[in-house]
C-alpha cells in the first residue's frame, strides 16, 4: 500500500466530478485527496488525485478510470518526475508570547508565509508539498492545543524534462 | 428551419432505425408520446409496470441484436427502471432509456416527480446525462446509441427536461459523432494474441472457458470451427452456454457453483486455460487461490478492466471476440487432445448429470422434455433453481437462444423478458423457465403479452419455497425456513422444519390467474403429462402457463459452496 498520483483529464461538464468521485466510494478505493479545475480549455477539466493502493487495484483504478466516458486521458504520476505542491492554511489561536515567536520559529524553517496576525492567534500560508504539510501539522499538533487546518489537496503536473508523459494529448473538438 | 425537441427526438429514432419502443406514460413524457403517436412506423409497447418494460427491453434486445428503447416518466417511472438498468449493466445489453424529467427551472425545487435519476444511476449505467440545452438533444440522442450499441454493449440514460422536448431548435440530427474520451476497441494485439495461441499450442492439457462475451459478438459459428480446428475441448459460462452447441463433442459443460463435475475438474486440471469473453466472475472461479492451478490463462476481453482483475492472467488480450477468433482461426491447427478428451470424458462418466428419476416428476425430466419438443427457440429463465436447472439441461444449438439474468440475478426478469423476446421475433417459440416466486415478481406483464400478441410458453416450477435460499436453509441453516415458504400464514407453528399434512393451501392458482388475463393454465402432476402439456401450450395462441408441481425438497445439484474451491463439489 502507498500513495499514488493520477492527473485526470475530464470532460467540464454537470457530473463528472460525482462520477469520478463516486467510482472511488462505490468499489472502496482509498480517496486520499482529489482536486479540479478547468484547463486551458475550458471544456477540459484536469483532476489531481492522491489514491493509498496496492499494485493490483491501482491498475484497475486506472482501467475504471479509462473506461468512463467522460474521463479524457488517465495519466499515471507515481513514477515521473513532477511539481507538486498543496495549500494548506494554519490558524493557531490562544497563542502566548513565546508561542508567537515560536510559530515565526516554525514559520521561517518550513518557509511559510505568516499572513495574518490576531492578540493571540496566527494564521499560516503554506505552499509545500503533502508530505511537507503533513509534517508541519504533526508538528503544530504537538506545540499547540488549539489549532484548525484548512488543506485544499495537492495539484501535481509533469516537470518539463519529462512532459512526454503528460502532454495534453486530447484530441480538441 | 427550427423543430421542437420532441419532432427531433421522433427524427433521431427513425434514423436509428428504431422501429419498437416500450413506453410507459407520465406527465413529462406526454409530449413525446404524443409525438410518437403520430408516427406510424415505431410500434408503442405499453407494458404494465415500468420493471417489467425495462426486462422486455432488455430481452427484445438481446434476442435481436437490436438496441432496445424505454421511455419512462419522471420520479417513480424513472427509479422504477433501475434494477433493469442494473442488470443491463451487469450483462451488457445494450437499452437507451429515456426519462422525462420536470422543467429545467424547477429541477432542485423538489418539484412532483423530480428525482436526480442520473445520479442515482450513475455506477449502473454504461453513460448518463440530463439535455440542459435544446441544441444539444440531437448529439446527445446520437451518442446515446452509439455508445450503447459499441465495444461492451450496456444501458444509457438520457433524462429530457420537458421544456427541452417542446423548446424549438436545429432540426439536424447528425450522422456521427466522435467522443474523445470513447474510443471502442476495434483492433486486436495480433503479438498478445499469438503469445497466447503459442501457448495453447504448446498445452497437453488445454481447454477453451466461453463466456458471455461470444453470444454478445454473435462469434458463435467462429467459434465452433475454431474448437474444430484445434480440438481443444470447451467449458462455459452461465453466459457463454450457447457459444458452441451443447451437444458438440467438444462441449464439456458449463463451469462454475452449479457447473457440471467433468467442467470443474478440467479447469482444475488443465495446464492451459484460454478464455474469452468472461469477467472471472466469483461463481466460476470459486476460492481464487485454488482456481485453475496449474494453468497458464489467456484472456480474451473487450473490456480491459475485466483484465486481470479477479484472476491473475498470463496473456492478457484486450479485443473483440469475433477479431480474435477471425485471427486464430488463420494459426489453428489440430492438437493432439484425444488423452486429454478420453480423461474428461472419465470424469464425466464418475459424476455425470444424472437424468434423475427417482421421485416422481423431476426437473431434469421437465428440462428433457423442453428439449425433445422444440428445434427453434428463445428461451429465458428466472432466477433461481430453476435457472440452475434450466442452466444445466438445456440444450442449445444455433436455432436456440438462452436468455438469463447472469449478473445481477434478478427475480422477475425471466417472463417480461420473454414477452421482449417475442415481440421482437414473432416467428420463433417463445418459452420461459420460471418459478413460482420469480413469476409472481413481473406477473402483471401476463396483461402485456395478451394485449401485444405476444404468446409465451411459461414453464413454471413450483415447489411452494423460494427454493434457492430454502436450499441453503436446508443444507446450512439447520431447516430454519425463514421467509421462503410461500404457504406460510400467520397461524403456521413456530420453528415448521418443512412441508405436512396440515400446510394451508398455496395461493395464488396459477390456473385461474391465467384464465383472468385471457391466457391459458395447465396444470402437471406427473412424468407422462409432460410431453402432451407441451404439444398443447404450442398450439395454443395466447400465453400459457405450464404449472409443474415438483417436489418441494429438490435440490439443485452438484455445487460448490460459495468461497470453496471448484474442485470441492458437492455431488450428492
Amino acid at each position: 500500500m502507498k500513495n499514488r498520483w493520477i492527473a485526470l483529464y475530464v470532460e467540464n461538464e454537470v457530473g463528472v466530478l460525482a462520477k469520478v468521485s463516486g467510482l472511488f466510494s462505490g468499489k472502496s478505493y482509498n480517496l486520499q485527496s482529489l482536486t479540479v479545475g478547468t484547463t486551458e480549455d475550458e471544456t477540459v477539466s484536469r483532476m489531481t488525485i492522491c489514491v493509498t493502493s496496492d499494485d493490483i487495484t491501482f491498475e484497475q483504478i486506472k482501467k475504471q478510470l479509462n473506461r468512463m466516458v467522460e474521463v479524457i486521458k488517465v495519466i499515471d504520476l507515481t513514477n515521473v518526475p513532477m511539481h507538486m505542491k498543496e495549500i494548506l492554511f494554519v490558524k493557531v489561536r490562544n497563542c502566548s508570547v513565546a508561542d508567537k515567536t515560536e510559530l515565526f520559529q516554525i514559520a521561517q524553517t518550513f518557509k511559510v508565509e505568516v499572513s495574518d496576525i490576531g492578540e493571540d492567534s496566527v494564521l499560516l500560508e503554506c505552499n509545500l508539498t503533502v508530505r511537507k504539510n503533513d509534517e508541519l501539522i504533526a508538528l503544530l499538533n504537538k506545540r499547540f492545543r488549539n489549532i484548525s487546518v484548512v488543506r485544499g489537496g495537492g495539484v501535481a503536473i509533469e516537470s518539463i524534462s519529462t512532459s512526454e508523459a503528460g502532454r495534453t494529448e486530447y484530441r480538441k473538438k | 428551419m427550427d423543430i421542437t425537441g420532441k419532432k427531433l427526438f421522433v427524427k433521431a429514432l427513425l434514423e436509428e432505425g428504431v422501429d419498437t419502443v416500450f413506453a410507459y406514460p407520465g406527465g413529462m413524457v406526454t409530449d413525446i408520446l404524443d409525438e410518437l403517436y403520430r408516427t406510424e412506423s415505431i410500434d408503442m409497447i405499453l407494458p404494465r409496470h415500468e420493471q417489467g418494460l425495462i426486462h422486455e427491453a432488455e430481452g427484445y434486445a438481446k434476442s435481436t441484436g437490436r438496441v432496445g428503447v424505454c421511455i419512462v416518466t419522471s420520479g417513480p417511472g424513472a427509479t422504477n427502471i433501475m434494477t433493469g438498468l442494473a442488470d443491463a449493466h451487469y450483462d451488457n445489453i445494450p437499452l437507451v432509456c429515456f426519462t422525462g424529467q420536470v422543467p429545467l427551472n424547477l429541477i432542485g425545487n423538489d418539484a412532483f416527480q423530480e428525482v436526480d435519476i442520473v445520479g442515482m444511476t450513475r455506477s449502473i449505467t454504461k453513460y448518463g446525462v440530463t439535455v440542459r440545452d435544446r441544441k444539444d438533444l440531437g448529439r446527445i440522442i446520437k451518442m446515446a446509441f452509439y455508445i450503447a450499441r459499441t465495444g461492451k454493449p450496456g444501458p444509457v440514460l438520457i433524462d429530457i427536461p420537458k421544456d427541452i422536448q417542446l423548446a424549438s431548435g436545429p432540426a439536424e440530427y447528425p450522422e456521427s459523432v466522435a467522443i474523445r474520451g470513447y474510443k471502442p476497441n476495434e483492433s486486436v494485439h495480433v503479438g498478445q494474441l499469438k503469445k497466447g495461441y503459442k501457448l495453447l499450442k504448446g498445452a497437453k492439457r488445454p481447454l477453451f472457458l466461453l463466456g458471455g462475451g461470444i453470444n454478445i459478438a454473435r462469434a458463435n459459428e467462429k467459434m465452433q470451427k475454431l474448437v474444430e480446428q484445434t480440438r481443444v475441448p470447451v467449458v462455459t459460462t452461465i453466459m457463454g452456454k450457447g457459444a458452441i452447441p451443447t451437444d458438440h463433442p467438444y462441449y464439456i459443460g458449463n463451469s462454475g457453483m452449479h457447473g457440471k463435475y467433468a467442467a470443474n475438474i478440467a479447469v482444475s486440471k488443465c495446464d492451459v486455460l484460454f478464455s474469452i469473453g468472461t469477467r472471472f466472475n466469483d461463481r466460476i472461479t470459486g476460492d481464487l487461490n485454488e482456481f485453475a492451478p496449474h494453468a497458464k490463462i489467456v484472456h480474451v476481453d473487450i473490456d480491459t478492466a475485466a483484465i486481470s482483475r479477479n484472476v491473475v492472467v498470463d496473456v492478457p488480450i484486450v479485443a473483440d471476440a469475433n477479431l480474435a477468433i477471425d485471427k486464430l482461426l488463420e494459426w489453428a491447427e489440430p492438437q493432439k487432445t484425444d488423452k486429454w478428451m478420453a480423461q474428461i470424458a472419465e470424469w464425466d462418466k464418475e459424476n455425470p448429470l444424472e437424468m434423475r428419476r427417482d421421485k416422481g416428476m423431476t426437473p431434469q425430466m421437465i428440462m428433457e422434455q423442453i428439449n425433445a419438443a422444440f428445434d427453434e427457440a428463445i428461451i429465458t429463465t428466472d432466477v433461481g433453481q430453476h435457472q440452475m436447472w434450466a442452466t444445466q439441461y438445456i440444450e442449445l444449438t444455433s436455432k436456440k437462444q438462452f436468455i438469463t439474468s447472469g449478473g445481477l440475478g434478478t427475480m422477475g426478469f425471466g417472463f417480461p423478458a420473454a414477452v421482449g423476446a417475442k415481440i421482437g421475433n414473432r416467428e420463433k417459440p417463445v418459452i420461459c423457465i420460471s418459478g413460482d416466486g420469480g413469476m409472481q415478481m413481473n406477473i402483471q406483464e401476463m396483461a402485456t403479452s395478451i394485449v401485444q400478441d405476444a404468446p409465451v410458453i411459461v414453464c413454471l416450477l413450483n415447489n411452494y419455497y423460494l427454493g434457492m435460499v430454502r436450499q441453503m436453509q436446508q443444507l446450512w441453516y439447520g431447516k430454519r425456513y425463514a421467509v421462503t415458504c410461500l404457504r406460510r400464514r400467520r397461524d403456521c407453528p413456530e420453528g415448521c422444519k418443512g412441508p405436512n399434512e396440515n400446510c394451508p393451501p398455496y395461493v395464488p392458482d396459477f390456473l385461474k390467474l391465467a384464465e383472468s388475463y385471457g391466457a391459458k393454465g395447465i396444470r402437471v402432476f406427473k412424468e407422462e403429462e409432460i410431453a402432451p402439456a407441451l404439444a398443447e401450450a404450442k398450439n395454443n395462441s395466447v400465453t400459457t402457463i405450464i404449472e409443474f408441481m415438483i417436489a418441494t425438497d429438490e435440490l439443485v445439484l452438484p455445487m460448490v459452496k460459495g468461497g470453496n474451491p471448484m474442485s470441492e463439489m458437492i455431488l450428492k
